[in-house]
This record gives C-alpha cells, sequence and structure tokens, in this order.
C-alpha cells in the first residue's frame, strides 16, 4: 500500500537552492517535504564538488560545497522539512481543486497545493557506457547498480569501472559468481586502497580475472548477454558473461520532469521573472532548472528565485491572507519561528 | 585565436576563442553539443575532447586527477582530455579537437 503524505509544498531536488527555498518559505509558514534521487542533501554541491572552492557566494569569500550543504541544512532546521531521499518523482497529476498528487517510484503519494522544482541539471542517474546496442540488456543482465546480490550467483560476471563502487562489487560478488572479471582502461584505481591490495591479491590467487581495455560491443539475445567485446592495447578479445556492471558514475538527465506537460527551453523549465511559476500554475521552478530571458545558472540567481517564488506559493496555500513584509534582523515574529526570540 | 572542433557528427567548426578561456566554455559558449556538467570544476568528464595528435604536446599531458576523471567515460584514446583543463593562450591558436561522444548532452 501506498505511503499518503499530504503538505503544503513539496520541493522536487534538496541541493542549495531548494534547500533555501524552505528557509523563504518556512518564514511564511509553509511546510516542506524534500524529494531527491541522492541519498544526502546537497544537490551537485554534494555529488559533484562537495571539496571543491565556491567565491560567488554573498558573504562567504570561500565555501566548499560541502560546507554550503551543512550551513544551509542548519538554516532551516528551525523549520523542520522532511527529507525524503533515494527517490525519484514519476508523475505529476492537477487535481480538481488545484492541489497537486505526486507520485514517487518508492510507492507514496503525495498531496501538495504546491510544487517546487528546484531539480539543477534533472536527476542524477548512472552514466551509460558508449556501447551501441546496451540499452537491449539493461535491467536483464546489464545492471548499473547491485539491488539483489542473487542476481549475481552463478553468474559469469564482468564489472567495468576502477572506482570504489567497481572495487567494492568485486570484492563482495566474487564468492558467489561463477566467474569475475574486472576491466578497467588502467592499472590505477581511484579506490579505496586496501580494496585495490585485496582485489590484486584476488588476481594473484587466481580467483579473478582482471583485464586492462574498454567495453566495447556486446553479444547477446533476449536482453541476455553471453560475451562482452574488449578493446586492449594487445587487441580486441571477447570475453564470456551472463552479468555486465559497468560503473562509469552519475550524470544529469532531465529525466521524467520532461513528461509533466510544463513548457520547455533546451532542457530547463520557462518561467516568469515574477514568481518564477511554470506554465502550469502551482508549478515553480528555481534554479539551474529554470531559464527566462538573462538567466545566470548561478546559486545566488537560486536563493533570489526561491525568495520571489516563496511569496507566490504563499498566495496560493493561503489564499486572501494578507502577507506583512518582515526582515529577519528587527521582526521578532520572525525570530521566533527560527527560534532565536 | 581559433579552436577547430569537429562534433560529434563530424562537422567542423572554426570557433574565436579568448586568451584565458578554458576551451571548454568556447565550445560551450558557440553552442555545440558539450554537455561540461560540472562546469569546469574537474569533477566530471562530459567536456571530453580527443587532441588532434599534432597539437599533444603543445596541449601537454593530463594531471592524475584528469586521468582519475577520465575514468568516469567509457571511449578513452591516448589523446583523450578535459576541454575544461586546457586553457586558451597564443601558443594553442589553431588547436584541432574532436567532441568524444561521451561529452554529447545526450550521452
Amino acid at each position: 500500500m501506498s505511503t499518503e503524505i499530504t503538505t503544503d509544498v513539496v520541493v522536487i531536488g534538496a541541493g542549495p537552492c531548494g534547500l533555501f527555498a524552505a528557509f523563504e518559505l518556512g518564514l511564511l509558514d509553509l511546510k516542506c517535504h524534500f524529494i531527491d534521487i541522492l541519498d544526502r542533501p546537497g544537490g551537485q554541491c554534494a555529488e559533484l564538488y562537495p571539496e571543491k572552492p565556491i567565491y560567488d557566494i554573498p558573504g562567504f569569500p570561500v565555501v566548499t560545497g560541502q560546507q554550503l550543504t551543512d550551513n544551509l541544512m542548519a538554516q532551516i532546521a528551525p523549520f523542520a522539512p522532511e527529507f525524503h531521499f533515494n527517490r525519484m518523482v514519476n508523475s505529476i497529476q492537477k487535481q480538481a481543486d488545484g492541489s497537486f498528487k505526486l507520485e514517487t517510484d518508492a510507492d507514496e503519494i503525495f498531496h501538495t497545493k504546491v510544487v517546487v522544482i528546484a531539480a539543477g541539471g534533472g536527476s542524477f542517474q548512472p552514466k551509460r557506457p558508449p556501447v551501441e546496442n546496451i540499452e537491449a540488456f539493461e535491467n536483464k543482465s546489464v545492471f548499473y547498480a547491485v539491488r539483489k546480490m542473487d542476481d549475481f550467483r552463478d553468474q559469469d560476471v564482468v564489472i567495468v569501472g576502477g572506482g570504489d563502487s567497481a572495487l567494492d562489487w568485486t570484492l563482495n560478488l566474487q564468492p558467489i559468481a561463477r566467474s569475475l572479471t574486472l576491466v578497467h582502461r588502467r592499472d590505477a584505481f581511484k579506490a579505496a586502497p586496501a580494496s585495490v591490495n585485496k582485489m590484486k591479491e584476488m588476481v594473484m590467487e587466481g580467483k579473478i580475472n582482471f583485464l586492462l581495455g574498454q567495453i566495447g560491443k556486446l553479444d547477446g539475445e533476449n536482453g541476455q548477454i553471453n560475451h562482452v567485446h574488449l578493446t586492449t592495447d594487445a587487441g580486441d578479445l571477447s570475453v564470456p558473461a551472463t552479468r555486465l556492471l559497468p560503473f562509469f558514475g552519475l550524470t544529469m538527465k532531465l529525466g521524467p520532469v520532461a513528461d509533466w506537460g510544463l513548457e520547455l527551453n533546451d532542457n530547463t523549465i520557462k518561467v516568469d521573472t515574477e514568481r518564477f511559476e511554470t506554465s502550469v500554475p502551482g508549478i515553480f521552478a528555481i534554479g539551474d532548472i529554470n531559464w527566462y530571458p538573462g538567466k545566470l545558472k548561478l546559486i545566488l540567481s537560486g536563493f533570489h528565485e526561491a525568495a520571489l517564488m516563496a511569496q507566490a506559493a504563499k498566495a496560493i496555500v493561503s489564499p486572501g491572507e494578507r502577507v506583512v513584509f518582515q526582515y529577519t534582523t528587527s521582526s521578532t515574529k520572525l525570530q521566533k519561528k527560527l527560534g532565536v526570540a | 585565436m581559433i579552436i577547430h572542433v569537429t562534433d560529434q557528427a563530424g562537422e567542423n567548426h572554426a570557433l574565436e576563442g579568448l586568451e584565458g578561456w578554458r576551451v571548454m566554455e568556447v565550445i560551450r559558449d558557440w553552442g555545440l553539443d558539450i554537455k561540461a556538467e560540472c562546469g569546469g570544476a574537474m569533477s566530471c568528464a562530459t567536456c571530453h575532447v580527443y587532441v588532434d595528435k599534432d597539437w599533444l604536446d603543445a596541449v601537454g599531458a593530463p594531471s592524475d586527477e584528469e586521468e582519475d576523471m577520465l575514468d568516469s567515460v567509457g571511449d578513452v584514446k591516448s589523446n583523450s582530455r578535459l576541454s575544461c583543463q586546457i586553457l586558451c593562450s597564443d601558443a594553442l591558436d589553431g588547436l584541432k579537437l574532436t567532441l568524444a561522444a561521451s561529452a554529447s548532452k545526450d550521452a
């Protein structure tokens, strides 16, 4: 049975702009639920550049992606937003009363008056290697994640990549696989040294194969692979395989957003610059995912967009209510909400 | 300075670059099919290019960190580079490169 959640606002994407939206919405007494495909807040700041310095956040001469995320989480904590990680919104349907019904791939249904899309470059999804016919085998014998270890028992497994995912699954699947071959383009790994050492021991003991190369064509039928072709420095070769696990990291894809009936502009969502509302009233878009004349993909622009969006969202959630514009420096009412007065 | 870029469809483009710009930024600014999703932070490899062999010495070898990022694409060749790590300069006037399939917005 689906879990049903009713709220004022659902924010899709817990990156910096989405997080700050919870602050601006919170000041206006609107309750937020976040849905994000990643397993933690921060979006691109956490996934792409947690350690990289950012120099153009007002008031911070330098801040890393992770520090900015941590600070935003502390800033919105008084409003206790709720987070739903590791899931994706599959559909948004407008209801007769003007509210929205959202369904996630984790079997949840959200009923909300306002939707804020703050999904950056889209959802992070596994990178598909440039192999011509790979789609035909996906989720049947080619997987980008291990959901059930048992799917790999007694199989001829080929793992591709040189990062922690590739190394960890090499170590974990070796005991149950019939055979296991690790393929990487070079003899250097960007993974925990202990895992790399363990993998090398297994190669020495003859428990797994390690091949230097890149994957080319896949052979098989009806979604079931039987051979993986590799390009190596020593020439091309073909390895028997019944399961393939390519681990090339994540990339952003617009994903289901493209199917929600919103007016788009080249993989971004068109909004107006007063409310940052999409072509569907009640659905807003802020941050890197939106587009308007003069748009700059900057975090600071997303913060501004969040503030104006919140005013418009308030008018939808509490129609007719008079909103008095206040500053956090002087309003005891706002300070009480923040827990500092 | 001019950069000659062959796109994924095999078409050639002569792009005007500005001293100090990253080659990725020039390619993106001219609207070719480059995803460049991390914006030059060397945190992805979606600005992957192949440098023409005559220009390899002038461009130089990738850094260790760049090699690490190249692990995240499946179409690496010996002349693979991340175009965000190549800075435009007079010494590179006439640079020739090809956009990798893995740099496409649809990849």
